[in-house]
Order: C-alpha cells, then sequence, then structure tokens
C-alpha cells in the first residue's frame, strides 16, 4: 500500500505529473468524440441530401 | 505504380472505401501502444537522476509536440497536394488535420508549462521554442478561422492551403530554435544526430508513445476525412451505397 502511496505522490511531483496526463487523455477522448460526431453528422447531411434528390425525381 | 495508387487515391469513393478499412489498423494498434506506453512510461521506467519522477510529463508532453508539428506538416503538405493538382480529397484530408493539431498543440504547451514550473520555477517564458510552439497554435487557430468564415468551397480551400503552406515554414524554426537561439528549453534528446541521449529504458516508452500518437492522429484524421469528403460530394452515386453500407455495418466502419 505504501509503495502505491510513494508511487502516486510522485516524488514531489504529482500535482504535475497527473494533470499532464489527464489533461492528455482528456483531449484524445475529446478528439475521439469530436471526429465520430463530425462523421455521423457528415452522413446524416449526405441521407438528407439524398431523400431530397429522391423526392425530386 | 506509384502515379496509379496516387490517382486511385483522389477519386472521392475509393477513398472513402480504403480509410474506411485503414482506421480500425490504426486505432487498435494505437490504442494497445497507448496503454503500454502510458504504464511503462509511469510506472516501470526508472526516474531521472535530476529531474526526479517529474521527467515523466515527458511521455505526453514529447508525443503532444511530434503531433503537433508532425499534423501541420501533413496538413500542409495536403494543402499543396489539393492545390497544384486540384484534388479535392487532399483538400479533405488537410481540413481533418486542423482540429486534431490544434488541440495537440494546446496539450503540448500545457504539459510542457506543468513540467516548466517544477523544473524551471516559472510556468512560461518567452524562450524561442516556447514561442514558436504557441505561434502554431495561432496558426491552427487562424486556419480553423478562416474555414469557418468563408463559405464558398473552393476559395476556402485555396485560401486555407496558403495559409497551411506559407505557416509550414514554422515547423523547422520549432525544431531548430533550441539550437538557433540560447534556449531555456532542453536540446533534442531523442534523436540527435540519430543517437538518442536517454538510456534504452527511458526511451522505449517514449518511442513506444510517439508511434501510439502517430497513428492514432492518423486514424482521427481519416475518420474526420470520411465525413467531409461525403459533405463535399453533393450529388456522387456513390453515396448512396456507401451510406447504406454504413448503416448495415453500424458503427463497425469508420467509427
Amino acid at each position: 500500500m505504501s509503495g502505491f502511496l510513494t508511487w502516486l505522490s510522485m516524488g514531489k511531483y504529482a500535482a504535475y505529473v497527473w494533470p499532464s496526463f489527464g489533461l492528455t487523455l482528456l483531449v484524445v477522448v475529446l478528439n475521439i468524440h469530436w471526429a465520430r460526431r463530425s462523421f455521423r453528422e457528415a452522413q446524416a447531411l449526405a441521407r438528407r441530401r439524398l431523400a431530397m434528390r429522391r423526392s425530386e425525381s | 505504380m506509384t502515379w496509379l495508387w496516387f490517382n486511385k487515391l483522389a477519386s472521392p469513393p475509393h477513398f472513402y472505401r480504403i480509410a474506411g478499412r485503414w482506421i480500425p489498423w490504426l486505432a487498435w494498434p494505437a490504442a494497445l501502444l497507448g496503454i503500454i506506453g502510458v504504464v511503462w512510461g509511469l510506472a516501470v521506467a526508472p526516474g531521472d537522476y535530476q529531474q526526479g519522477e517529474g521527467y515523466r510529463i515527458i511521455y505526453v508532453h514529447a508525443p503532444s509536440a511530434w503531433l503537433s508539428t508532425f499534423t501541420y506538416t501533413a496538413m500542409a503538405v495536403t494543402a499543396a497536394i489539393g492545390l497544384i493538382w486540384r484534388m479535392n480529397v487532399a483538400h479533405a484530408v488537410s481540413a481533418s488535420c486542423a482540429t486534431l493539431g490544434a488541440s495537440f498543440t494546446f496539450v503540448a504547451l500545457a504539459t510542457g508549462s506543468l513540467w516548466g514550473k517544477p523544473m524551471w520555477g516559472t510556468w512560461w517564458e518567452w524562450d524561442p521554442r516556447l514561442t514558436s510552439e504557441l505561434l502554431l497554435l495561432f496558426l491552427y487557430l487562424g486556419y480553423l478561422g478562416l474555414r469557418g468564415a468563408i463559405e464558398e468551397q473552393s476559395r476556402s480551400d485555396r485560401v486555407c492551403a496558403l495559409l497551411a503552406i506559407v505557416g509550414v515554414v514554422n515547423v523547422p524554426i520549432i525544431y531548430y530554435s533550441v539550437e538557433w537561439w540560447n534556449s531555456l528549453h532542453q536540446a533534442p534528446s531523442v534523436m540527435k544526430f540519430g543517437k538518442s541521449s536517454m538510456p534504452a529504458s527511458m526511451l522505449t516508452p517514449l518511442l513506444i508513445m510517439f508511434a501510439s500518437g502517430t497513428l492514432f492522429a492518423a486514424a482521427l484524421v481519416l475518420v474526420r476525412a470520411r465525413g467531409e469528403v461525403l459533405r463535399r460530394e453533393r450529388a456522387g452515386n456513390w453515396i448512396a451505397a456507401a451510406i447504406g453500407a454504413n448503416a448495415t455495418a453500424s458503427g463497425r466502419e469508420g467509427e
């Protein structure tokens, strides 16, 4: 247990190391979310365009 | 053979299909390498004799900085291809790089700041490396602003391509700033004339993180580029089949 706590404390640098890794993880997750949302929106737009073309013809 | 492959990639349906196939082959190894790199970097690699455990920030800082310049270079190269060969797919790929690049430039600056405070005693210094990296963030933000401001697609592509190409001059400045000027930032320790100044026990997880970041960026750019290609193709007959294929594959392809 104390070994784990020692590791968590990162020497005296826990306040700098963990926010760095946390921020990076957050940005990774946000980028995945943004990319997937952007792709889904593009698909929905393409579907709407197709439906419009079909209704016009 | 190379030209045939290049020309085929310029075709939106071909690019859409090929990108969809590549994404899982890039994303899953990126995730696996990312987990290995983080665990190795945080728990297995030894502490630094000068910086103690604080040096471990390098495992997210250096790959983020690499992604910021790598993504910008990719954005500029694809913009140039789009401009020279009038290749719509290349413009779509170029546009897909900006958000990812901007966010990792921000991460590089923020984690650099988190490293700088305990090591240099300051959150920020107008150092050549830091200033040129900040300029890169402004270039990305300018590019994104221009994309949003110009509605006409072809004009937006041309103007943004010019900005990306002109701005790429900042990439070698970022890299060589620590050698050209007196800099507080340390000199490159990973690749110094092909030989690293880091021991293998510290270098290996860092290289794994570089590989993970590169694969991750490539996968995400392809996901975004597929969406961008769909947005740009207003009348392509292939779209119905592509969307239909996606509907049946629901989430397996491209996501």
